[in-house]
């Protein structure tokens, strides 16, 4: 018999999982990018790498203290927002997309080469870089919580950092695009050469946009390490995809809709594969192996997705009557 | 701009005298607002500007008139920073403006509208306004994180859009998403954003294409009524009606070259322009054919002679 309360147990846990709380970050970056600028990143993922790697390489090779690494992680985003930028952002929007998927993927190859296998770890990646960030831990040892949110003292910590990053980056989000700033920003999205006539440097507010969103996904990156090690192949572009699902899900231009997007889609990943494999093991499913089953979920999800984009294509927290003058 | 300026009515006020010397192709202003030099654009072969020297009058409305790409659009763009020019300088008030990207040139007080209006469309029609004004300091991405120092100016903008609003009557529509304007209503938006920012020189990319006759007089006394603010205008149009009826000044432009200027009943009975752009059937209704008998007749011939199905 198919266990349905173990399943509804374990995609419970999703619902706060320190890698929710990643994703709903990057999504959130994401948005500031596509939903209310118009820039097509596709290369959120690299911006992900940079915060993970940033973190990692810095504690472990340089030593750094944890605030320390995060400055590097930061900086480097920003460093990264501004190669990628500076080239594209004055040329059409299709640019910047063929730019950042590019460039993740070389700073994803960089990371997995083996030349630099000393700092990077190549393929295997990096761990045991989470000392510095357990030792900051307020909570004494113990266990925490309940029912399916039972967790020890490190685990309760790393998601009161992550969640507490996604309220204090959406609160800043939401007073940003509230402001003239955002105003500015959500008439680039519109049409860029009449925010220019009106006197407003398009290029620059391009720019800071992009490297919001950017750290934004580089404090996802480092959040989505905390529970597991470092390994380049994570910064594959499907992250980036699924980030953009996430963002389609919850509603591009909107701040809620990031973050319980991408609630919504790990709980719903959990719910599935775990039926599905559960189900399968149990014979519902004949002539399907187990690692068919594994697969099954991302083409489940994936239909259920497309419905919501046909039936509900401004996402969950969108407003309808944008769509009715979407060209 | 205070609202007690009444849209003129009836025949407009024309400013006159505005040259020196003898009308000819690049004649010296008494008070020029731009002056251009030597300016060319060309792509690939093609030459599409080549002004060798121009004045626009200010104070004054200029219109801009010659055929289909006779390159007034491209001058257009030239002068206000949205395409570079090959050679040539021109300045405005004085300050030289080559090489000065578009954004900084709307900032010196020289703002344009759009052939294709560029409304805002998933902006609200305030917000559009809003966007218009100069000087905003919660435009600045830090300061943007601290409202309570640019509620006061948000406030202070907010009750000059919806004036200007009123005044374009399209304040009960502030709310409104942009694009739920029809196409004049758009036109008209454009121009009130533009105003936001308290332009000295206003320049128009065909205001009136689209527009129903019904808003045409609106739109008109609109112009009219920025000159008697003591703002400068300069538009391309294609209306001839429209330009002999609000225009102080003509500059007639064809294959990129300026061929003629002056006051507009002096230059639509130059016989160069009649040649350049009005063509010889200018003053004939192409409505009526007088060959229309004869057309039907051919056409039917034609019907009858396909094969029946």
């Amino acid at each position: 018999m198919v266990d349905f309360w173990q399943i509804i147990q374990n995609a419970a846990v999703e619902l706060i999982s320190p890698t929710t709380a990643a994703y709903a970050l990057a999504a959130l970056g994401l948005a500031i990018h596509f939903g209310y600028t118009g820039l097509l990143n596709f290369g959120q993922a690299g911006f992900m790498a940079i915060g993970a790697y940033g973190y990692a390489i810095s504690t472990l090779t340089l030593g750094f203290p944890v605030w320390g690494a995060v400055l590097v992680g930061v900086g480097g985003s920003i460093i990264f927002a501004l190669i990628l930028g500076i080239p594209t952002l004055r040329l059409r929007a299709d640019y910047l997309a063929i730019v950042t998927i590019a460039a993740s993927e070389i700073l994803r190859l960089i990371f997995t080469t083996n030349s630099l296998d000393a700092v990077t770890g190549s393929a295997d990646g990096l761990s045991a870089y989470k000392g510095g960030f357990a030792a900051l831990n307020p909570f004494p040892k113990g266990t925490y919580g309940f029912g399916p949110f039972t967790m020890n003292e490190y685990d309760l910590w790393v998601r009161v950092v992550g969640w507490t990053l996604v309220i204090l980056g959406g609160l800043l989000a939401w007073q940003l695009m509230r402001s003239p700033w955002g105003r500015v920003i959500k008439g680039i999205r519109e049409d860029e050469d009449a925010v220019r006539a009106l006197g407003k440097n398009v290029y620059f507010y391009k720019m800071q946009s992009l490297i919001i969103g950017g750290v934004f996904g580089t404090l996802g990156g480092m959040i989505f390490i905390m529970p597991r090690a470092v390994v380049p192949a994570n910064y594959a572009t499907t992250l980036t995809f699924f980030i953009y699902t996430i963002l389609l899900l919850g509603g591009a231009a909107t701040i809620l809709g990031p973050i319980v997007g991408s609630m919504i889609f790990w709980v719903l990943l959990s719910a599935v594969s775990g039926f599905v494999a559960r189900a399968q093991a149990v014979g519902w499913f004949p002539g399907m192996s187990s690692v068919q089953a594994g697969q099954t979920r991302f083409i489940i999800v994936g239909v259920v997705l497309m419905l919501l984009v046909i039936f509900r294509p401004q996402g969950i927290f969108g407003n309808k009557k944008e769509l009715a003058f979407v060209k | 701009m205070s609202s007690n300026v009444k849209p003129t009515r009836g025949a407009p006020v024309k400013s006159v005298n505005l040259h020196i010397g003898e009308i000819e192709p690049g004649v010296p202003k008494v008070d020029p607002i731009i002056v251009a030099d030597h300016v060319t654009r060309s792509f690939g072969g093609l030459t599409a500007v080549d002004v060798a020297h121009v004045e626009i009058p200010r104070n004054a409305i200029t219109a801009l008139i010659g055929p289909n790409g006779a390159g007034k659009t491209t001058f257009f763009n030239l002068l206000t920073g949205f395409d570079k020019p090959d050679t040539g300088r021109w300045t405005f008030l004085g300050k030289s403006l080559a090489g000065i990207p578009s954004f900084r040139v709307a900032r010196l007080g020289q703002v344009r509208t759009f052939q294709l209006t560029k409304a805002l469309n998933l902006l609200s029609v305030l917000d559009n306004m809003k966007l218009g004004a100069k000087g905003q300091k919660g435009e600045n991405m830090f300061v943007a994180l601290l409202p309570w120092l640019w509620r006061k100016q948000e406030e202070a903008n907010e009750a000059k859009a919806m004036e200007l609003l009123g005044r374009f009557k399209l304040d009960t529509k502030a709310e409104d998403y942009a694009a739920s304007l029809s196409g004049g209503q758009r036109k008209l938006l454009e121009m009130a954003r533009a105003l936001m920012s308290d332009p000295t020189l206003v320049m128009l990319d065909e205001p009136m294409a689209g527009v129903n006759p019904a808003l045409t007089q609106s739109l008109l006394d609109h112009i009219l009524d920025l000159k008697t603010q003591g703002m400068t205008v300069l538009f391309v149009e294609h209306d001839m009606q429209m330009v002999r009826h609000i225009a102080d000044w003509v500059i007639v432009m064809a294959e990129g070259k300026i061929v003629a200027e002056g006051p507009p009943d002096a230059v639509m009975s130059n016989p160069a322009v009649i040649d350049a752009y009005l063509g010889s059937h200018h003053d004939q209704d192409l409505g009526v054919d007088p060959h229309a008998e004869e057309t039907m007749h051919a056409l039917k011939e034609l019907l009858d002679d396909e094969p029946s199905s």
